[in-house]
């Protein structure tokens, strides 16, 4: 793997300068690496994982199932690739099992959300059916767990 | 009244760690950056962790039999001969003990009559001198040199062979140097012993932590499986200290006489431990390989980082730590690592306290977060900077 790709994913919160000393580059260098992996279309971009309350983010998710006819030449791709376009589309995958598309949905509130379903994405020509499920609440997102205190490492400062 | 008089003269005379020492300075300073951990700095893997969980709500609660829970010494039996090339029968040629420490100390206790001269390698994890000592027999250190990159060479023990030597102790990699010996090297220590007529007790506990080469052990070479005790445990490769849980292998005569001491002094391992044990080595490979793909490059940025510094290190083949030779600040080990820690508060334990031949260097771990090992190459260069100007 690229060593600047292990390190994003190993090293995550370093500094552009703490990674340029890991991997022996100036920061420019550093740099001009990132901008690479853009045009490349490895890397798309960073995104904080926070731990805010839906009042704090004033956010409601939804997951939804979502039941497509696949189309002759294409599949399932021109209408999986349509419904990911929506600014409400958090993510979009492809699933085996019972329904087709498993997509995560962001709104401003229930109503939005509904709305999205009922006016948007229920509507496509080829949406043969959808099931809403609202989230209550995150336990873990991305890896990190949520909700809990920060404990700190209990190891000992010094040990054999 | 002087309570001192009661305490086995054996036990007065040894001596105080050097660790505990240093503990006792860097425990006082806040927010230090510490290098100067033993251990893992991941928590044990999650399942591992719910399987120590599952047992206790099963009531799974009671002693287990001296030799620890077949069902683990079975898993061990397999992920040995996997792993180490080395075969064992469950039933009488493994014992589970508290961590590799108790092992050692089960061996040292069943092998040696008081008098016996027992030889080991040096700079070394810390009990090992005591544990020899404890069981009245007489510690013979062998030299390892950083320009052999700490490995154990047949002309030091040679050389530091004497009359009544009878068992040899190994930690390959070793604790603090992770330096390691190959196939070659390990092929002739083990003709030395043959020759010699020893026992060897080999504590292989950083041996899934080694990045460059395959790892030999001595019990795999032909013949010496007679003659070897195989120490192993969890804590450095599964991230495990805390649970105390290790085990010995070993010809069966040899396992049930440690097996008697282990009976009538600790009775058996933890179960909760034991059961635990049994899920790292049956699903915790992969987690295992993370951890170690991780400290390679933790390793590779901060052996790097020392010899740009100027202090020179040599790549530590296995373990999680590196071991600078900070001479040329022209501090002795010592009094650097003292004043690193109180100008610019980064812990690294002096080399002296893993035996006097670790005179002149430094151990750092780098089990612990690129943040802070960042950090901490960027204030050692600044202090080093700072020091040796003045020299």
């Amino acid at each position: 793997m690229n060593p600047l790709v292990e390190l994003l994913l190993d090293g995550g919160s370093l500094s552009t300068a703490q990674m340029a000393q890991v991997l022996k580059l100036s920061e420019a260098e550093l740099n001009s690496q990132l901008e690479a992996l853009k045009k490349e279309g490895v890397l798309l971009g960073f995104r904080p994982v926070l731990n805010l309350s839906n009042e704090e983010t004033g956010v409601v998710r939804a997951v939804i199932e979502v039941r497509i006819t696949p189309e002759r030449g294409g599949g399932f791709n021109r209408l999986a690739e349509r419904i990911s376009r929506f600014d409400e589309v958090e993510s979009c995958y492809l699933m085996s099992g019972g329904y087709d598309l498993l997509v995560f949905v962001n709104g401003a509130s229930l109503q939005r959300v509904a709305a999205f379903v009922s006016e948007k994405l229920s509507t496509i020509e080829g949406v043969l059916s959808t099931a809403t499920h609202f989230m209550l609440r995150a336990y873990k997102e991305h890896g990190f767990m949520l909700g809990g205190k920060v404990v700190e490492s209990e190891r000992l400062k010094v040990s054999p | 009244m002087d309570q001192s008089r009661f305490i086995a003269k054996h036990v007065v005379n040894l001596p105080k760690s050097g660790i505990r020492d240093f503990f006792d300075i860097v425990a006082k300073m806040k927010d230090a950056i510490s290098l100067g951990v033993g251990e893992p700095d991941f928590d044990t893997p999650w399942h591992i962790r719910e399987a120590g969980i599952y047992a206790l709500e099963k009531g799974k609660t009671h002693y287990t039999s001296n030799l620890g829970l077949l069902e683990l010494r079975r898993a061990i039996c397999k992920y040995v001969e996997k792993n180490f090339s080395a075969s064992y029968v469950p039933e009488n040629e493994v014992i589970i003990t508290v961590g590799v420490s108790e092992g050692l100390d089960l061996a040292c206790r069943a092998l040696i009559n008081p008098g016996d001269k027992v030889m080991y390698h040096q700079p070394c994890y810390v009990s090992y001198s005591p544990s020899i000592t404890l069981a009245h027999g007489i510690p013979v250190p062998v030299p390892t040199f950083a320009k052999d990159n700490f490995a154990l060479t047949v002309e030091a023990l040679r050389a530091a062979w004497q009359p009544g030597c009878k068992v040899l102790m190994l930690n390959l990699p070793c604790n603090p140097t992770g330096g390691t010996c190959d196939r070659a090297q390990i092929e002739a220590i083990a003709k030395f012993a043959v020759e010699k007529d020893l026992i060897v007790l080999s504590d292989e506990i950083y041996s899934e932590l080694t990045f460059e080469g395959v790892h030999t052990s001595i019990a795999s070479l032909p013949g010496m499986k007679e003659r070897v005790i195989f120490l192993h445990g969890f804590s450095k490769a599964f991230a495990m200290t805390g649970w105390r849980i290790g085990y010995a292998c070993g010809p069966a005569a040899l396992i049930e006489a440690m097996m008697k001491v282990h009976q009538y002094s600790m009775l058996c391992a933890s179960i909760i431990s034991q059961e635990a044990a049994i899920e790292a080595l049956v699903r915790g490979e992969d987690g295992m390989k993370k951890m170690r793909d991780q400290y390679h490059r933790r390793r590779d940025f901060i052996v790097r980082r020392f010899n740009e510094i100027g202090l020179k290190c040599h790549l530590p083949r296995g373990s999680f730590y590196a071991f600078p030779d900070v001479s040329m600040t022209g501090m002795n080990e010592k009094d650097f690592a003292i004043s690193l820690l109180q100008t610019e508060k980064v812990a690294i334990v002096p080399g002296t306290a893993f035996g006097e031949n670790g005179r002149g260097f430094c151990r750092a771990c780098f089990a612990t977060s690129y943040e802070q090992l960042v950090e901490a190459a960027t204030r050692i260069e600044r202090h080093v900077a700072a020091v040796a100007g003045k020299k």
